[in-house]
């Protein structure tokens, strides 16, 4: 059986420890570990903290959120995927800092009444900003809980007014290997795209995250505007997008021209349906030893199971 | 001290205690939390490439022995290959242990279904009697003709260790490569020299290519 309605085992958010005194805490166990390394290291440390950085205030909680126990903050930015910046988990800690997010602008374009080149604070700052404290399960079975700081995608989807020819939007990460010193291997194709299907954009559990742990996405996590798609595996979740386009055939997508046979469109987390290389049934949550049971749309299937009602999942995995 | 005494004594054991450094290393990776946010993966990665390194060590003394003529080399080469069997069994063990923690059917099923573990797997079953009859004992019992028959078994392990790293690569396979090209040219050289002897020469220790 693929699709599991998930017991909502889940402590909801109202019977938490209030986030703002989880997250001074937090703040000061990291900080005193930063310092600790900052004093170790010399001059070094300079380039791990660069990016960590702005408050983001006024964060409203969000009632998507998970009660689970957030990844730690140096684990969430030294562990990434963003081949722009190298192969290796570290590489984008090391070598994103220097990555130029503001000004940033974002092109709108397609099947939308108000195609434009927006500055990104103008797509974000008429949206509400929330912490959204979601699983992250990757397609290589490691997993992780961040609390990402984001907009709706569908608030801002609707604010652009798509036209009824668009069925799907298609995102772009820069492509600029000035910057991004990865980019000059062709590891992918670059830019760097992704897609969803419409009423997987307009859901209310998408986000476009622009900060993590209450402050500024830290560049290796994909400043200064990423996607969140928490069903799905990490790598349909762009990191720092230049471009979106309404459109109405769907779009290719990055890691699925590069090998189809292993990474489809839709890549929803799905426990029954293995990667032809390595077992999706369980996981790996960074710090902990033992591998724990991957959940049926990561533990969402309450929420989005209906998107996907009828169809073949292992043919469109 | 004669020659035979100064590889006996300083030279064998200052290589013994080099090829022990990258395990220390490692150790004090895991010690100083030096292994970043996924350690179980950091450590199978690093043994994996110091066994595959090894194994490239390993069979680059025959091909030393040629370039530079000196038989003495390959008074090395049974250390150098047990380490690499040394290695490549801690990578396995922290698949077992760390990374699968003894789950046997998820083993199985990785051996069955994924073509990089099969070959990995095979890799290392092919290094086991190679490591069993290392001792002078074995290659008396067996006969000199004999052991070198079954010896040359490496060779296909070198291809199965480099396979096995380039099937796991997601995208860039630009490392794997590297260590296919040194593997190439270190079984080039044999094939070169093999085919560059004239029939009926006899084997010698220190051959070169004329």
């Amino acid at each position: 059986m693929l699709i599991q309605p998930m017991k909502s085992s889940d402590v909801r958010s109202s019977e938490v420890t209030p986030k703002s005194i989880y997250l001074d805490r937090r703040r000061f166990l990291r900080t005193a570990a930063l310092a600790g390394v900052g004093a170790a290291m010399g001059p070094m440390a300079g380039a791990a903290l660069a990016g960590a950085g702005m408050k983001l205030p006024g964060l409203v909680k969000s009632s998507h959120s998970t009660a689970e126990e957030p990844t730690p903050y140096d684990k969430v930015t030294i562990y990434n995927n963003f081949y722009e910046f190298g192969t290796a988990k570290g590489d984008p800690g090391k070598y994103a800092g220097g990555l130029t997010t503001k000004p940033w602008s974002v092109a709108v374009e397609g099947e939308v009444a108000k195609p434009a080149v927006y500055d990104v604070e103008d797509l974000i700052r008429p949206h509400t900003l929330e912490e959204r404290i979601y699983r992250l399960r990757c397609v290589e079975t490691w997993s992780m809980v961040v609390p990402w700081v984001g907009i709706s995608l569908g608030d801002l989807i609707k604010r652009l007014e798509p036209t009824s020819k668009a069925k799907y939007v298609a995102f772009e990460t820069l492509h600029d290997p000035e910057q991004m010193r990865g980019q000059s291997y062709p590891a992918l194709r670059w830019p760097y795209d992704e897609g969803l299907r419409m009423d997987e954009a307009l859901h209310p559990l998408t986000i476009l995250a622009v900060g993590l742990y209450g402050e500024e996405m830290p560049n290796q996590n994909g400043a200064p505007v990423r996607l969140v798609v928490p069903w799905k595996y990490g790598f349909k979740c762009i990191k720092s997008i230049v471009r979106m386009r309404f459109q109405e055939t769907m779009p290719e997508t990055a890691w699925s021209r590069q090998t189809p046979g292993e990474y489809g469109f839709f890549a929803n987390v799905n426990p029954g349906v293995d990667h032809p290389r390595w077992s999706q049934a369980k996981e790996r949550r960074l710090g902990e030893f033992l591998k724990r049971k991957t959940l049926m749309f990561n533990g969402y299937a309450d929420e989005v199971a209906h998107l996907y009602t009828g169809m073949d999942l292992t043919k469109y995995y | 001290m004669t020659p035979d005494q100064r590889l006996r004594w300083i030279a064998k054991p200052l290589v013994f205690t080099a090829c022990l450094l990258p395990l220390a290393w490692l150790v004090w990776l895991t010690t100083s939390g030096g292994l970043g946010a996924n350690p179980i993966e950091a450590t199978n990665r690093f043994l994996g490439d110091w066994a595959l390194r090894f194994l490239l060590i390993a069979l680059a003394v025959t091909p030393l022995r040629i370039v530079s003529g000196r038989a003495a080399v390959v008074r090395f080469r049974r250390m150098l290959g047990l380490f690499a069997f040394a290695y490549a069994a801690l990578h396995l063990s922290s698949y077992l242990v760390l990374d699968q923690f003894f789950d046997w059917p998820a083993v199985w099923k990785d051996i069955v279904k994924r073509w990089y573990i099969t070959v990995g797997m095979t890799t290392f079953a092919l290094l086991v009697p190679l490591a069993i009859t290392s001792t002078k004992g074995m290659i008396k019992r067996l006969g000199g003709r004999r052991w070198q028959m079954l010896h040359r078994l490496v060779y296909a392990a070198g291809i199965g260790a480099v396979f096995h790293f380039y099937m796991m690569v997601k995208a860039d396979v630009r490392e794997p490569l590297i260590y296919a090209a040194i593997l190439a040219l270190l079984l080039g050289i044999r094939v070169v020299v093999r085919l560059r002897r004239k029939p009926g020469r006899p084997r010698a220790t220190g051959v070169q290519a004329t």
